[in-house]
């Protein structure tokens, strides 16, 4: 892989880490003051739909990022009703919001334009453009830094830049100001807050809008800047795994950023190559390492050593397999949809804290009851 | 505090919240320029009409039967299962499996061989968030959604790369034997002089769901486990305190949960499409989560949901051929019965609850 190469995969890495960030930023808010969003995706669609609409009719694509950021807002509300106000299942309501902009997004969409469910393609105005930082032409020249500038630093849209400022400001509102604390207070002990005299409703709202923001930006960069229009599901997850990212970060800001990152360039490269050649020991080697360690962390329960020994077997299966396909200094092809599948597969082993322990807010998920 | 009479709770709140949902519905549909009394008369025409309407809406009907029996008993040990889309995917790939090794002589031997392949894998997907929950603490929500993508990129793989026949360009396997053949509902009525509709996808398995009901039935509320499961799901210290084991509860519930849901597959693998292609659930593991919750995670209330669903389901895709109107309708429906029977329970059942005290207390 040349150099040229790996920028490429990087630049692409960050747009497709962008609207992860965003949404998982969104469910930082959220999740750290306490309420449990599993409905990212459906917010996002949402508003892919509604800006790429907008932005479609109008030729402006401020109205669309308005218009998006909107009705992702409406939904989270939604949400902020069902899970503060009606005290309901917070993950049931999630789930019913992705549901209900999958639906409504196709139905409205096929009214509105008749193209099964697509927007009409945006052009000029109608989507974000790429800032070309100054001097890029001047600087592209120079050997290693200039590519770095001109085509990974230089070359995004508005919203990218947005996602990468929003992590800086994320971090300092939660951990440098006084809503900050409160809001992970009311995440961690709703009741200390309440004692001080502090409203858990207002705050859990003001997550929950904040939420609302954030995603709705992520769905409209999605349509506007990523893509030039709505298509059916075009979040095809992202939701989903913005909130393995937001595990993976273990709820932290800057981590977040990492988390979207490594996600970002597993998407690139699964888009980019069909499958990605390893040398087939160092594969057997891993394998082997891991299907180890799982039976060395079961010795001491037979039910440990029932299930952790059943994913070691298949783990060495895998590599018996590789071995023997391609030989031990051959070359194995990871496939393209285990590349695919990677963020959810870390995101269960980091939940599972083999590596790591992820430990969510404390009240997170439970209505809060001012009186017992 | 007084309590609302049972058949408010069974009865009267779910069909407020399913009112509420059509009501929406017929807003959503009026907002798209349609006649909500047209589409709801096409609806019923093209799921009841005829006997071919009604073999495609207890096809669906029995997906989410099963769909919907595997999330309910989840509920009952208060776990919230949103694999069933995995599961069944998985237990489809049990039912390829089983339907492919052995050229089958006859339906009553490869039914149940498929029954317990789908069952077997369908609850092996579920194994592994189950012990995740039980011994790690991981919530099951999280691993079960992720246990979805994975399946779906494990399928896809299989389906590629090692179950597809050579020279076929779709993904998907070769047809089942002609010995694994499930009966239809035309083969079955015929020889009692019914004559129900050659093409309509119904089949026996409609029969294994509603005996999946009973059995349901008999385990929560008849046996020794069925109450451990039930008092786990009310009150987890009281359950340790009494010497139920959580982890035992935990993994045997989610066991049942994924079998269950694995099941679907030989209905829509085994009995429908004969052969194992991508994406063979369609969003029935998720539609399980309406139905449960709709059902009050009882079997009879499962059932009945699980008959709306399969009308819905029917009628949508009648909708979308007469009327024009995306199917996707359909889905706007169930986000609003989740909506409505789930998260804004409340919203209903407090002005309810409030409205039976006043009443009480003006005949006292």
């Amino acid at each position: 892989m040349d150099f040229l190469t790996l920028i490429q995969i990087l630049d692409s890495a960050v747009r497709l880490a962008t609207p992860l960030l965003l949404a998982c930023l969104a469910g930082l808010f959220s999740e750290r003051g306490g309420i449990f969003d599993i409905g990212l995706e459906g917010k996002m669609l949402a508003a892919a739909m509604l800006s790429a609409s907008v932005a479609a009719v109008t030729g402006n694509v401020w109205l669309g990022m308005f218009a998006g950021v909107g009705i992702s807002i409406l939904l989270a509300l939604l949400h902020g009703l069902a899970s503060i106000t009606f005290r309901g299942d917070q993950l049931i309501s999630g789930v019913a919001i992705n549901f209900l902009a999958a639906g409504l997004t196709v139905v409205i969409g096929q009214s509105w334009f008749g193209l099964g469910g697509r927007t009409p393609s945006l052009m000029g105005e109608g989507r974000f453009k790429s800032l070309e930082w100054p001097l890029t032409e001047t600087l592209e020249g120079i050997p290693i830094a200039g590519p770095l500038y001109s085509e990974l630093i230089s070359g995004h849209t508005f919203l990218v830049y947005v996602a990468l400022l929003a992590v800086p400001a994320s971090w300092f509102i939660l951990f440098r100001t006084r809503f900050g604390l409160r809001l992970r207070a009311v995440g961690e002990n709703p009741a200390a807050v309440d004692t001080a005299g502090i409203s858990v409703v207002r705050l859990r709202y003001a997550a929950v809008a904040i939420c609302g923001v954030l995603c709705g930006l992520a769905g409209v960069y999605l349509a506007t800047g990523l893509a030039a229009g709505f298509v059916k599901d075009m979040t095809a997850g992202r939701g989903f795994i913005a909130l393995a990212a937001l595990i993976f970060a273990k709820w932290r800001p800057w981590h977040a950023m990492g988390a979207c990152m490594l996600f970002g360039v597993l998407e690139a490269l699964s888009n980019r190559y069909q499958s990605i050649e390893a040398p087939t020991y160092i594969i057997v080697a891993i394998l082997i390492v891991m299907a180890a360690g799982l039976v060395w962390s079961s010795r001491k329960s037979l039910l440990d050593l029932a299930v952790l020994g059943g994913v070691a077997f298949l783990l060495v299966t895998v590599g018996t397999v590789s071995l023997f396909s391609s030989g031990l200094f051959g070359q194995t092809a990871i496939p393209g949809q285990f590349i695919q599948a990677l963020p959810y597969i870390l995101t269960v082993v980091i939940l599972a804290g083999f590596v790591g322990k992820a430990t969510p807010p404390r009240a997170g998920g439970e209505p809060y009851v001012k009186e017992r | 505090m007084d309590k609302m009479p049972k058949w408010a709770d069974v009865l009267l709140i779910p069909f407020i919240n399913l009112l509420l949902a059509f009501i929406l519905s017929g807003l959503v549909i009026l907002a798209i320029g349609k006649d909500p009394l047209v589409a709801i008369k096409t609806m019923v025409e093209g799921s009841f009409g005829s006997t071919n309407a009604w073999g495609y809406t207890l096809y669906y009907a029995t997906n989410y039967i099963f769909t919907g029996l595997a999330v309910a008993i989840a509920f009952h040990a208060r776990m919230f299962n949103i694999g069933g889309e995995g599961q069944a995917a998985i237990g489809g790939l049990g039912v390829a499996l089983v339907c492919l090794a052995v050229d089958w002589p006859h339906w009553t031997l490869a039914l149940p061989a498929a029954t317990i392949g789908a069952a077997i894998f369908g609850a092996g997907w579920a194994l592994i968030p189950a012990y995740l929950q039980a011994r790690r603490g991981s919530h099951i929500v999280i691993t079960t959604i992720m246990f979805n993508f994975i399946s779906a990129a494990l399928m896809g793989y299989l389906l590629v790369n090692a179950l597809k026949e050579p020279g076929n360009m779709a993904a998907e396997t070769r047809d089942f034997p002609a010995g694994a053949h499930l009966p239809s509902f035309h083969e079955m009525l015929a020889p009692f002089g019914i004559e129900f509709s050659k093409h309509a996808p119904a089949n026996i398995s409609f029969l294994l769901a509603l005996l999946c009901c009973f059995l349901f039935w008999v385990l929560i509320w008849r046996t020794r486990l069925g109450f451990a499961i039930r008092s786990f799901g009310h009150s987890e210290t009281a359950a340790r305190y009494a010497g139920i084991s959580p982890t035992k509860i935990i993994m045997i519930s989610m066991m049942i949960s994924g079998a269950l849901a694995g099941l679907m597959a030989i209905n829509n693998v085994m009995g429908e499409s004969e052969r194992l292609i991508l994406n063979s659930v369609e969003g029935a593991g998720f539609i399980g989560i309406a139905v449960a919750l709709m059902g009050r995670s009882h079997p009879v209330g499962v059932f009945l949901a699980a008959l709306l669903f399969g009308f819905l389901t029917q009628g949508g895709a009648e909708l979308q051929l007469w009327e024009n109107i995306p199917r996707e309708l359909v889905v706007v429906i169930q986000a609003l019965v989740i909506l409505f029977t789930g998260a804004l329970d409340n919203m209903v059942r407090a002005p309810v609850e409030r409205l039976f005290l006043k009443f009480k207390k003006r005949v006292a």
